[in-house]
């Protein structure tokens, strides 16, 4: 058995999300390999290389890959990948992107967002927006794997000592290319990463309001989230969404802040060890999954908690 | 130009599905169904491109059992010309849906084909990117805008960044994420027109396709229960439960 990681990463550095999915892959069992693929990518490829439990990397260095278009990203993984007893890569935007279309080349099934490991054939994963867990057993002779981060915890960054192999093939498909991307700029921890997350919800009234929040996220280190009624307010940029089908968080401490707990948001968080919620409504369904619930006005609320931190 | 929509038949959102006592599935009896929220946004775009004159047709698709007509006449009620529903009773999984559309759009040859991002029964999220490989074209997932112009798609994509834009050749297939649009609501005299268009019955043996589940399903189960907690009645108390009981924030 061996299972081959795929890193996400932005071509400087490697997404912690990439951590636990190599966990993920030492559950499984057997020799991990993470593949590196991007352009002038050879910092991810070393940080790679010490993730504590891989044992080689695989880079492939080529503009082709620059961006993780899919295309190109899927002609290269299923080559490499055929190798290997199971191809995993992390439930990000990026390998959600590609993952099924790896699987489609190789002919085999592809296995979303799986949160743990009951033996080499058999996952389980989350169906109905977390409603369910299913447990699915593959008759694949490659599985092809998406890992959501929460399941698992990060591997060590350091420990690991692999080797670094390169690889020359190049798959230009020629058929998307990258126009430009709008990246939010954040000096605050990544929300699927965050120890702590503080979110907003439509009862912040606007997006200036979420300025509100910045004084207890610097206290408590924490990352800014949403819902996706702020979201689809304008009040904040959709990369802050957490829910169903935004991102999935799992911190030590979740504050939801004029959040009133529609399914879909709590699909996202409600793995989160600690929850607080703050609405002024005490109908809302937030405070069923709360572990401290404050039925007060957030606007005085806030500001007094940013003081007492 | 010729666009092409598959649609899926779901529990509908907001009913909050039970996990059957024997752990072999959730239960589906007398549930409501609906058309996937997210395949609903993709008929909603397929229908504006049309009335913006740059689609001409739009063809709705289903792989499933009979009464995947219901959401068919939905996307005909929201607007698409015709229906094709791929009769099975089989249980179906992204791989074999992927390549039953990979059949119909070697008849059709349509140009681009609109997918919902994933569905909310099983999350899988695949099916477009499989189907995308298959055909060998060019795939755009989680699409928040999508322009068509001298034979090129361009889709603004939500990222976990921000937002990524890409250019695609035609054909190509695309996903909806949520702000792609807002879906209409159809309206009676379009319910009772939608009635009348054609809808084309086919099998995916009668395409070639074989149906070949990879996955067993092993169990299904609730999700851990998370216990009831306290309503505090101050800040100061919620920062001293935060810091002595739950011990998550430094005291």
């Amino acid at each position: 058995m061996s299972v081959l990681v795929i890193a996400d990463h932005d071509n400087s550095e490697l997404q912690s999300a990439t951590l636990n999915t190599v966990t993920a892959a030492t559950q499984i069992g057997g020799d991990v390999s993470v593949l590196v693929a991007g352009s002038d990518c050879g910092g991810v490829a070393e940080a790679a290389a010490k993730i504590d439990g891989v044992s080689k990397v695989l880079v492939a260095d080529n503009a082709a890959y620059a961006n993780q278009l899919a295309e190109n990203m899927a002609l290269l993984i299923a080559e490499v990948g055929k190798d290997y007893s199971h191809i995993l890569a992390a439930a990000t935007t990026n390998g959600k992107n590609y993952s099924p279309r790896v699987a489609a080349l190789l002919d085999v099934a592809q296995i979303s967002e799986i949160t743990g490991v009951v033996d080499a054939d058999t996952f389980v994963r989350p169906i109905y927006a977390g409603n369910a867990m299913a447990t699915v057993k593959s008759s694949d002779s490659i599985k092809v794997i998406t890992v959501r981060g929460t399941g698992f915890d990060a591997a060590a960054q350091e420990g690991g000592s692999a080797t670094v192999e390169s690889l020359d093939s190049v798959h230009d498909a020629g058929l998307s290319s990258f126009v430009g991307a709008e990246l939010v700029k954040s000096d605050r921890p990544e929300l699927t990463s965050a120890k702590v997350v503080v979110s907003g919800g439509r009862g912040m009234g606007s997006g200036d309001n979420f300025k509100l929040l910045d004084g207890i996220a610097d206290k408590l280190n924490a990352a800014i989230g949403a819902s996706r009624a702020a979201v689809d307010a304008g009040f904040v940029p959709n990369d802050m969404q957490v829910g169903q089908t935004g991102k999935i968080v799992a911190p030590d401490l979740y504050i939801a802040i004029g959040i009133s707990g529609a399914i879909q948001h709590l699909a996202g968080m409600k793995d989160s060890k600690v929850i607080v919620a703050i609405n002024k409504d005490e109908e809302a369904p937030i405070f069923q999954v709360a572990d401290y619930g404050l039925v007060a006005d957030l606007f005085e609320a806030v500001p007094e908690l940013d003081q007492a931190l | 130009m010729k666009v092409i929509v598959p649609v899926k038949r779901v529990v509908d959102a907001n009913v909050k599905v039970r996990v059957r006592p024997d752990n072999s599935g959730v239960d589906l009896n007398n549930v409501k169904m609906a058309i996937n929220p997210f395949c609903e946004i993709a008929v909603e775009e397929a229908v504006r491109l049309k009335e913006k004159g740059v689609a001409t047709e739009v063809v709705a698709v289903s792989v499933g059992a009979t009464n995947c007509q219901e959401q068919l006449r939905t996307a005909l009620a929201l607007g698409a010309d015709r229906a094709i529903l791929v009769e099975t009773d089989e249980a179906v999984q992204p791989l074999d849906i992927a390549k039953v559309l990979k059949a119909i759009q070697d008849k059709e040859q349509a140009d681009l084909v609109i997918f919902g991002k994933q569905s909310i029964d099983d999350d899988n999220g695949q099916t477009g990117q499989m189907f995308a490989a298959l055909a060998g074209i060019a795939q755009a997932t989680y699409a928040a805008e999508l322009t068509i112009s001298d034979g090129k798609a361009t889709v603004k994509r939500e990222i976990d960044g921000g937002i990524q834009t890409i250019e695609l050749n035609l054909p190509a297939a695309v996903t909806a994420d949520l702000r792609l649009n807002e879906p209409r609501y159809a309206s009676l005299p379009n319910i009772m027109k939608a009635k009348k268009k054609p809808m084309d019955k086919t099998s995916p043996a009668e395409l070639g396709v074989e149906i070949k589940p990879r996955l067993s399903l092993v169990k299904v189960e609730p999700p851990a229960e998370r216990q009831a907690g306290v309503i505090v009645d101050s800040v100061a108390e919620l920062v001293d439960k935060l810091k002595n009981e739950a011990k998550v924030i430094p005291s």
